[in-house]
């Protein structure tokens, strides 16, 4: 790997319009522009954030990445994913700190264990690694997970990804938006999209705090706020916005060797390379923009990681957080056209879309290149939600990022 | 965590009531009669506005009624 450079990109004065503007820069919108100009060699491309690039949900998320989703289409996509992270620190010439330390997702109850042991059929069926452990092997792969019987909820077996793992969300972000701007894409901070310029149903632009900027085509990757854009469009998505919260602890020595995830007692954690826990639970339960969430949420999640991992009694939280994300009624994302023509949609990636970046980048670029779907995104199309054709991946979704 | 006005029992915290998303979501009167779009649309699509919102919220584990409430959800005032 290469020294680090003083500077990762420009920082441009918008220019009159682009072939394609992107509204948001967190990991989807910076992948998108990238596989837009390295895959498709379309390059002049804008990606507009109101913030500062990457400080959404990019900056805030847990970053576990598996792609042990149970429907094919889930499988295909996520799995396309996987397979873009496992060669990503090369192709980008910047070290993500990727980790594939492999991700339990443990079983509590009867129907766990059933549903789990269908999920690692369902993965192996579509070339996904996926193994069933049992409390022993559960107890030998992470030695801290408390497996014994007499406990309120005793883990019963887990699942297994072997390749699935962590890596570092801010180097992921400015790695790709370093090559983003190196092959000519503008990445606009400070810069919030207020409005769309319309010609009868066609968006020809889009209205900002630094003025109008006209467009071939506009791509919304706002996760969080994708709703509040879309209607500035007259567009209705079927997305929710809720808080996420997270934590972390003081800097420990490694004790954890891997990700643990549990949907029953509802926490998952990781151990950073930098040492600190990282824990996360489920949304709160009430839609909000306000990046934060309630305390008792958190007091929930620390119980139940105490019940698994009764070494991290005397650990401390250090720090908690929250993100606004975008759920959709199937837990699946929503990435296609909409029915506004050249406005399209990347979002309801909700409680998990990091593990996605690449291959949402990649698709979203296919599809804002070329108008039409990727086969990897075409089932994750607005329509699914008028045909009923729904891809419901709560199993392998809820808690579970 | 919310302090919740009950309309019946008061100010309570947030974990004894379960929320219930958009207010005034009525069950369309002649289901039969809707096209695929706006059935999806009923069953689906729910509005979800950076601002007040008029919600649905349940005193479940208090007088287990439902209720109204404006809340702003960029901020969390419950506005009435
Ligand atoms: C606490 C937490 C834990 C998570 N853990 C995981 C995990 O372990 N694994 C996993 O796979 N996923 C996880 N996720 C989900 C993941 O973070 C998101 O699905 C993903 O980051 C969303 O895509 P993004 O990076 O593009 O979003 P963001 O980084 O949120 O990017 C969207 C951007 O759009 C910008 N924007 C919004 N409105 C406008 C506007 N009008 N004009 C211009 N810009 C605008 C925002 O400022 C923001 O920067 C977690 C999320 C949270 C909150
Ligand atoms: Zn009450």
């Amino acid at each position: 790997m290469s020294e680090h450079p003083d500077r990762l990109w420009r920082n441009p004065e918008p220019r009159a319009g682009y072939d394609v503007v992107i509204v948001g820069g967190g990991g989807h919108g910076l992948a998108t522009a990238y596989y837009l100009a390295a895959n498709h060699g379309i390059r002049n491309v804008a990606v507009l954030e109101k913030g500062w690039l990457a400080g959404g949900n990019m900056a805030r998320n847990t970053t576990i990445i598996r792609s042990n989703y149970l429907w094919d289409e889930s499988a295909a996509i996520y799995e396309h994913a996987l397979k873009l992270w496992e060669g990503l620190s090369a192709e980008l010439d910047y070290d993500i700190l990727f980790s594939q330390r492999g991700v339990l997702n443990l079983a509590h109850t009867l129907q766990d264990v059933r549903e789990g042991s269908r999920r690692v059929n369902a993965n192996r069926l579509n070339g996904v690694d996926a193994e069933w452990l049992d409390p022993d092997e559960v107890r030998k792969f992470c030695p801290i997970v408390n497996t014994s019987p007499d406990v309120r909820y005793p883990v019963l077996g887990a699942t297994l990804q072997p390749r699935a793992g962590i890596a570092k969300h801010d180097h992921v972000a400015w790695a790709f938006a370093r090559r983003a701007d190196e092959l000519g894409v503008d990445l606009i901070q400070g810069c919030e999209v207020t409005g769309f310029r319309k010609h009868g149903n066609k968006v020809i632009g889009v209205e900002t705090n630094l003025g109008p900027i006209m467009a071939g085509r506009v791509g919304l990757a706002a996760a969080g706020h994708s709703s509040v854009l879309a209607s500035l469009a007259g567009v209705r998505l079927p997305v929710q916005s809720h808080p996420l919260q997270a934590l972390v602890s003081e800097l420990l020595e490694p004790v954890h060797p891997c990700v643990v995830m549990s949907n029953h007692v509802h926490v998952y954690v990781s151990q950073a390379h930098k040492g600190e826990l990282v824990m996360g639970a489920g949304i709160d339960p009430y839609n909000s923009y306000a990046q934060r969430g309630s305390v008792h949420v958190i007091e929930q999640q620390m119980a139940a990681a105490l019940e698994l991992f009764p070494i991290f009694a005397r650990a401390h939280v250090l720090r908690t957080w929250g993100g606004i994300v975008d759920v959709t009624p199937d837990a699946s994302p929503v990435i296609g056209p909409t029915p506004v023509d050249n406005l399209f949609v990347n979002c309801g990636w909700g409680t998990g879309g990091f593990k996605a970046t690449p291959a949402s980048g990649w698709t979203y670029a296919h599809t804002l290149a070329t108008g039409k779907a990727h086969p990897l995104n075409e089932p994750f199309a607005l329509e699914r939600f008028t045909s009923g054709a729904l891809i419901d991946e709560h199993g392998a979704a809820a808690v579970a990022h | 965590m919310l302090l919740i006005p009950c309309p019946w029992c008061g100010d309570r915290d947030e974990t004894e009531f379960h929320y219930g998303g958009q207010a005034g979501v009525p069950y369309p009167e002649r289901p039969a009669e809707l096209t695929d779009e706006q059935w999806g649309e009923y069953l689906f699509v729910r509005d979800n506005p950076k601002g007040e919102f008029a919600e649905r919220w349940s005193h479940s584990a208090g007088c287990r009624r439902w209720f109204n409430l404006v809340r702003n959800t960029a901020t969390h005032e419950i506005v009435r």
